[in-house]
């Protein structure tokens, strides 16, 4: 069975506001009925003020897709509409302390739901180009429709590539062999044929002795050195990180420009993690500080 | 209140007999069974008598026709490959589209090396059409492989008809019986059957162990070479301790065949009955009236499987489900869908599968429980009105994306 937070577990087994909203005036049906996920979220908006003042669920699906269904609806009551559009999908994780990597959908779906509600109250079309394909690595939650697409528009011919490009493939490297047949498919397409080569993992590429206590000027430096490495990956997506301060075992970062308030920070946060664990060779901790919180509020506005 | 199990497909209890028989294998008789030594002979004595306990349960003609492997995977696929590397000019492999992901895994795998595989299809039951099979048995053809028993719906495939078919063809034919073994009773020396899978854990024995079964004369490469142990035919110290765990678990499965076959079936259909009158829009999924004594697989309309599971669990019943969300994949069970059942029940689909150690007041207390969670499920459903389903539920709710 699945790994659920206890919250996750709560929410499921005692769901708040389901049911039918009698009196909504905003409603939004989302979901796959092939994925097995379907939700209908009703809000009651008060046309004064576009506060919500209810918000009540129907699911059919399984225990997280319940689950988000009830967190969206906790979080999204009170709130005026624009600010209910900045809820993201991490926050209904976040809210339920965090999912199963397979079970992330759930939360996207309950975001969509909200938008699409919205939408629904003022008049507008909602559309989604939502696709999602078969989970390919589940330590950094990626999908083989993303890895395709990556591979496609960068051209990338490589597992390593894929793991520079979408991070897919950089935690535990047991789903090479699936990025491998995506790599060989696109790279047929475009009439190449995929070479295999030996894969450069993280542990590799940290060529400096791991042994012996590092002092505070060398950690800084190391920990400086990850963060130059991620850079140009979030910069390709329009974003970068800075470091704030590191206090002990903590590491404070500012996450700016597109990454600040993007779905994937948290995701992306835990891989950069990772790769400080592994140069410094011991537990760290890596926080997002309140600036950069500040930063994807003003960014989302 | 202890807890219901009610999941062994899934796996099995080891009876405590078993166990009994397995512990001196660790401790005073550790010795490797190819030793000259006494450690090693009292060792090979152990094996020998498994050997024909499990022979006598699946009716072989010969002990050597028994090969001790890890487990029911591990003999798929020696089965399998063997067959077509005993015969590399026959490029083809006839299984069906019910298949365990064992053998179908394995199929996607050689389709990629460039084997051509062929999927019989089934009906809405889970029932196959023989003239398609019939039409596909050429010279071309390495292997057919058709499990025995389905381990979701419990129902049977004509094996044994079509083990006759393969042979008259000139083609070997291998069961997966991972689900059939030690519930029905068998007799492979009066069958065509060439080789066949079974699985330890399946009844009452650990995990870790399975045999394949082969026919004497079956023409056959190893998958693991190495030293003596099986003959060659499966190289790797034995697994002494499991192996005579095996042998007893054999000997008790065919003591308990008749109360598997009346008693267990008896209590199964209880279960069944019970939920299908008290939950509406609720329906029994396969060949309902060919199956192993011990399954029920039953969908639940508009609501989803796993949300069942974990309202069940905090019952205390274990079960199982077809539905995407508890296979971390998208897709509800390629059994179901096979069958042509809608996406609405497909996600929605439990299998309860009983034992010789389940009790009546268990069967009593989940007909009592089951649809108390299905309704509290369908109230939060989009798909479900005040009493049933709402009307039309295609139109009634269309997402904006399916």
């Amino acid at each position: 069975m699945w790994d659920y937070s206890d919250k996750v577990k709560e929410h499921f087994f005692s769901p708040r506001n389901s049911g039918v909203l009698n009196d909504a005036n905003a409603v939004g049906d989302v979901g796959s009925i092939s994925c097995g996920d379907a939700l209908r979220l009703m809000l009651k908006v008060n046309p004064e003020t576009e506060v919500i003042e209810d918000a009540h669920f129907q699911t059919f699906g399984c225990g997280s897709a319940i689950a988000s269904s009830s967190a969206l609806t906790e979080i999204i009551k009170g709130m005026k509409l624009d600010d209910a559009l900045k809820v993201s999908n991490q926050d209904i994780a976040d809210y339920l302390d965090g999912l199963p990597p397979e079970k992330m959908h759930c939360s996207v779906m309950g975001r969509e739901a909200l938008q699409a509600a919205i939408a629904n109250y003022r008049g507008e079309e909602w559309s989604d180009d939502h696709e999602e394909g078969a989970l390919i690595c589940k330590c950094f939650a990626i999908d083989a429709v993303m890895i395709e697409d990556t591979v496609r528009a960068n051209k990338l011919s490589t597992v390593e590539d894929v793991i520079n490009y979408t991070k897919a493939g950089g935690g535990c490297s047991s789903c090479h062999e699936g990025i491998e047949e995506i790599l060989v498919k696109v790279l047929a397409e475009r009439g190449e044929t995929f070479q295999a080569g030996p894969v450069k993992m993280k542990e590799e590429n940290a060529q400096n002795g791991k042994g012996g206590k590092l002092n505070n000027l060398q950690r800084i430096r190391r920990i400086e050195m990850v963060l130059e490495s991620v850079r140009p990956q979030l910069q390709r997506d329009h974003g970068d990180i800075e470091l704030v301060d590191v206090d002990g075992k903590t590491v404070y970062v500012n996450m700016t420009g597109a990454c600040a308030g993007c779905q994937m920070e948290a995701l992306t946060l835990q891989g950069i993690q990772q790769k400080l664990m592994e140069e410094l060779g011991e537990m760290i901790k890596i926080v997002p500080t309140k600036a950069g919180a500040y930063a994807r509020a003003a960014s989302q506005a | 209140m202890d807890a219901i199990y009610l999941d062994n497909n899934a796996t099995t209890r080891v009876d405590p007999a078993v166990v009994e028989m397995m512990l001196p294998f660790f401790t005073e008789q550790f010795g490797n069974a190819s030793s000259l030594h006494s450690f090693g002979n009292k060792v090979g004595l152990a094996i020998k008598k498994a050997r024909m306990q499990v022979q006598e349960l699946l009716g072989a003609e010969h002990e050597s026709e028994i090969v001790f492997t890890s487990c029911g995977t591990e003999s798929d696929s020696t089965a399998i490959l063997s067959a077509l590397k005993a015969q590399p000019e026959r490029r083809e492999i006839i299984t069906t589209v019910l298949e365990h992901p064992a053998i179908l895994a394995l199929c996607t795998q050689l389709e990629k090396e460039g084997y051509t595989v062929h999927y019989l299809k089934v009906d809405d039951k889970g029932r196959l059409d023989l003239d398609e099979y019939k039409r596909l048995l050429s010279d071309k053809v390495a292997v057919v492989s058709v499990m025995w028993a389905n381990n979701e719906t419990g129902s049977y495939f004509p094996v044994l008809e079509m083990a006759e078919l393969a042979h008259a063809a000139g083609v070997m034919f291998h069961t997966d019986a991972v689900q059939a073994v030690g519930k029905i009773p068998m007799d492979l020396k009066s069958s065509k059957i060439d080789m066949l899978s079974l699985s330890g854990h399946k009844l009452h024995a650990p995990k870790g162990i399975g045999v394949l079964y082969l026919k004497r004369g079956t023409r056959f490469r190893p998958l693991l070479r190495g030293g003596h142990p099986e003959r060659g035919r499966r190289a790797g110290t034995e697994n002494s301790a499991s192996i005579v765990g095996l042998g007893k678990a054999c000997e008790m499965a065919l003591a308990a065949m008749d109360y598997e076959n009346t008693e267990v079936a008896r209590l199964r259909d209880k279960l069944e009955a019970g939920i299908l009158a008290r939950v509406p829009r609720s329906f029994a999924t396969g060949d309902v009236s060919n199956r192993l004594p011990n399954t029920s697989n039953i969908a639940f309309e508009f609501i989803e499987g796993e949300a069942i599971l974990l309202l069940l669990n905090k019952f205390g019943i274990a079960a199982s489900s077809g539905s995407a969300c508890t296979s971390g994949s998208l897709e509800p069970s390629h059994v179901m869908r096979a069958m042509g059942i809608p996406y609405t029940a497909a996600h929605g689909t439990v299998r309860f599968s009983l034992s010789r150690y389940t009790t009546e007041a268990e069967v009593d207390r989940v007909i009592q429980v089951v649809p108390e969670i299905v309704a509290q499920l369908r109230k939060l459903s989009p798909y479900w009105g005040e009493t049933g389903p709402v009307e039309e539920p295609d139109k009634a709710f269309a997402p904006t994306y399916a």
